[in-house]
């Protein structure tokens, strides 16, 4: 215990150590958050689901904290519905069941750049004949345009960017510039203020009704910004780090402790048990590492648990071994291991009980230094499109901004958030390994 | 993983022992006998490697369903456009069918057990004799696997070597001046550096295309020459150059850090010695101290440290030139997942086993070069 704290507060002489502890915290406390804030159904429900999860989010949204960095604010979401607001719709009855529907959506547009994208989704319930709506906007000089008269099915949804006829109205602007543009500016700008979205509407049944939303999709959406299929990206990056975390800790000790085991096992026996295990280890040197996971992620499986497994099993006779054989023939001679032999312990014992605990302050710097490249190995099975399918991680986000050309297109927050998670995992195990090494094993201290 | 684990093993030796290693009076023999045995050893070793390639490739006979499903399309295909069989009735076209699909499968040896089947798949494998892809094709529009993989082989090396050179090189310069300034501000720098060796070589890879290439517009995103090619071979040349810029910089970034370290620590764990004590009381330069007195034993050391290192990156090779759309082999095995073209894939990996042997060989024959136990004979194993 006192061996603890003393190594211990020899490590708080690293300045390294100190920012790699904290970094690490940080993300255990980030990995546990998640897995409480958005349990595993939750975030396989969000990630997987489609449009009818994510409607109201924009594609390709910049993270909303790039305003903060520029002069002209990006536009966010305004999603609007009568569902929540009922008091932006009026009915009016008639006698023949038929009605009117009066629906008026008012919102402020305050950004100085367009939206992206302009929707109105209708849902509406009829048995035979469907409701009739004729759609308009009013914009703050007072100007009415008329967008579009149309009969609505159960669920419709127009999409007003999209809209050919309103385009050459609006002469030849693409709807999302041309209603929100400045009749007396030359190029286009914003005009600010108050507009509103009237419908009127005719349903010809006895209890038939519509309600509207209307969405118009900004260029910035929630802390880290949305991909092609309108995601929140933050729950990949909040899920990326318990998955991160557990693959690189399981993988670091799995194959740490089986590699220690079998190179404590072949130099205590040595003779043809440690050639044999010399020699497997030279051919396992020139097994193609990565193919060999490629492979078993292309024929039989990609989920996370199995590439995990099949790390571990390769990794059983890794180059490990050699460093620790290295310690465990120097152990081997020392005068306790004698002195446990000459009354009499057992070979197992001796493995287990004297050669193993010798190398631990060795095997934890080692086992934290490997975790970072166990991380970076999952996220580079994502990138070559083999991640596990179901769960979102780090890689995967990579590897979506990779294959949507986010490089190219300039959005460089999607390529970028997964990143330095990535690099600041990395870096913070293998700072705190690199201290751990010299505290523990000070020989490599000083010279 | 190998560059994280050969810092901890420091002097320990990685690759095998040079084992009693007698007769041949001459240097020259010892080398050459040095050689043949490594070179038998290896062979040995590439054999197994394969043959576990092929075991874990058709684990559960998966791989033959697929080779199986790909006959019976072919024979399928085959039999629809053959215009002899369009007026023929259904049953008797599907029992021809049948009869073609046993015969082809019998062809394959897909009605042996799987122990035989093994030999012949590590014979071909062995021989390269890769089969046929499936969907890919190489430039000149062979469906060899063998033919794609070879076609794609010069690119690939040429990206790894140069790269792998410079970063020995650059490694081995920057270590000795930083194990001659122990202490110092940037022997200090490079310790807090290190930690960024844990990425590899295609996480920085994506940094710098994000700077140089979609910021600052200075280099291109990936490929290997401008398109179309250029015409004269020396503006071939530096288009070839401009685009391998980047890729060499990704690898050399993440490994050099730890490269230095862990060889600068190597040049002081030997500096400390006391024959080293002792030139420096002789007078000798430090330059001769250097070259003859550290340099020397410390290169068998750095040598089979390097050669963890290049089978390290060698592994991230599928990625780096996915990132760098580089027409290397790892793109090919890139595109071959997409596809879902198991012969390439593969034959990928089987190529994969050869290069990491052919490293390993290639550097066991200049650790022989150096390491004066291989030349003198030495009895003792370099632990």
């Amino acid at each position: 215990m006192k061996a603890i704290l003393r190594n211990f507060r020899d490590l708080l002489q690293y300045p390294s150590a100190i920012i790699g502890l904290i970094m690490v915290m940080g993300l255990i406390v980030i990995a546990i958050y998640t897995l409480f804030a958005i349990p595993y159904n939750k975030a396989i429900i969000l990630w997987r689901g489609g449009e009818d999860q994510w409607y109201r989010y924009p594609k390709y949204a910049m993270p909303i904290w790039v305003n903060y960095f520029r002069k002209d604010k990006l536009p966010e979401t305004i999603a609007l519905s009568t569902v929540d607001h009922p008091e932006f719709k009026k009915v009016e009855i008639n006698a023949d069941g038929s009605s009117l529907i009066f629906i008026e959506i008012p919102f402020e547009y305050n950004y100085d750049i367009f939206p992206q994208d302009l929707t109105l989704i209708f849902r509406s319930n009829f048995v035979n004949k469907a409701p009739f709506v004729s759609v308009s906007i009013n914009t703050p000089t007072g100007e009415k345009i008329r967008l579009k008269n149309f009969s609505i099915t159960t669920k419709q949804d127009y999409r007003i960017s999209q809209d050919k006829d309103l385009e050459k109205k609006l002469g030849g602007k693409k709807p999302e510039i041309g209603l929100f543009s400045d009749p007396n500016s030359e190029s286009p700008k914003v005009l600010k203020g108050l507009y509103v979205i009237k419908i009127e509407g005719l349903t010809f049944e006895n209890g038939s009704d519509f309600n509207a939303e209307f969405i118009s999709y900004g260029k910035v959406s929630g802390l880290a910004g949305t991909d092609h299929l309108r995601r929140d990206l933050m729950i990949a990056l909040l899920w990326g780090a318990p998955v991160a975390l557990a693959f690189g800790l399981l993988a670091a000790i799995g194959t740490s402790l089986t590699q220690m085991i079998i190179a404590a096992t072949s130099t205590w026996y040595g003779g043809w048990v440690d050639t044999i295990i010399q020699r497997i280890t030279e051919v396992n040197l020139v097994l193609p590492f990565l193919p060999i996971l490629i492979m078993i992620g292309v024929f039989y499986s990609r989920s996370i648990w199995v590439i995990l497994g099949a790390v571990v099993i390769l990794n059983i006779f890794g180059q490990g071994i050699k460093t620790f054989r290295a310690v465990f023939m120097q152990t081997k001679v020392a005068p306790y291991i004698e002195a446990a032999r000459a009354y009499g312990a057992s070979n197992w014992r001796i493995i287990f009980s004297y050669l193993v605990p010798r190398i631990i302050p060795m095997l934890i710097p080692q086992f934290i230094i490997l975790i970072p490249s166990y991380v970076f190995l999952e996220a580079s099975l994502a990138v070559l499109g083999l991640g596990d399918p179901t769960l979102p991680t780090w890689g995967k986000i990579i590897d979506d901004a990779r294959a949507n050309g986010a490089l190219f297109q300039g959005w460089y927050y999607w390529i970028m958030e997964p990143s330095v998670l990535l690099m600041v995992t990395g870096l913070a195990f293998s700072m705190l390994g690199f201290a751990l090494d010299r505290v523990f094993n000070p020989r490599l201290r000083g010279q | 993983m190998a560059e994280t684990e050969s810092v901890l093993s420091k002097n320990v030796e990685l690759l095998p022992e040079t084992k009693k290693i007698k007769g041949g009076s001459s240097t020259l023999g010892r080398v050459a006998k040095y050689t043949g045995m490594r070179i038998v050893t290896l062979a040995i070793t590439v054999v197994v490697a394969l043959y576990l390639t092929i075991v874990i490739a058709n684990m559960g006979g998966y791989v033959d369903e697929i080779r199986r499903a790909q006959i019976r399309e072919d024979v399928g295909s085959k039999v629809a456009n053959d215009p002899t069989m369009r007026n023929v009735p259904a049953e008797i076209k599907r029992a021809k069918i049948d009869e073609l699909v046993r015969l082809q499968e019998k062809r394959y040896g897909m009605d042996r057990p799987f122990i035989t089947r093994s030999a012949t798949y590590l014979t071909d494998a062995i021989t390269l004799n890769l089969g046929y892809a499936l969907k890919m094709n190489s430039n000149s529009g062979s469906k060899s696997v063998r033919n794609i993989l070879l076609e794609r082989l010069p690119p690939t090396l040429l990206l790894f070597a140069t790269a792998d050179i410079l970063l020995f090189f650059l490694s081995l310069f920057f270590a000795l001046i930083l194990s001659r300034q122990y202490g110092s501000f940037f022997d200090k720098l490079l310790i807090t550096l290190t930690p960024l060796s844990s990425a590899p070589g295609w996480f920085y890879g994506i940094f710098l295309i994000l700077i140089l290439s979609a910021i600052l517009k200075v280099l291109p995103f990936g490929g290997m020459v401008d398109a179309p090619p250029p015409s004269s071979p020396i503006s071939y040349f530096l288009s070839l150059l401009k685009h391998m810029l980047l890729p060499v910089l990704a690898l050399t970034l993440s490994q050099i850090f730890i490269e230095v370290f862990s060889w600068r620590t190597f040049f002081l764990i030997y500096s400390s010695e006391d024959y080293v004590d002792m030139a420096k009381a002789k007078g000798l330069t430090s330059r001769e101290i250097e070259s003859k007195y550290i340099l020397r034993p410390t290169l068998p050391t750095i040598i089979t440290s390097f050669a963890l290192l290049l089978i390290g990156v060698w592994t991230g090779a599928p990625i780096l030139e996915t990132i760098f759309s580089w027409p290397g082999l790892g793109r090919a095995f890139f595109q071959a997942i997409g596809l879902f073209d198991t012969p390439v894939i593969i034959g990928e990996t089987v190529i994969f086993s050869y290069l990491l042997a052919m490293t390993v060989f290639l550097l066991d024959i200049i650790y022989a070069l150096v390491d004066p136990r291989v030349k003198i004979g030495g009895e003792e194993s370099a632990i």
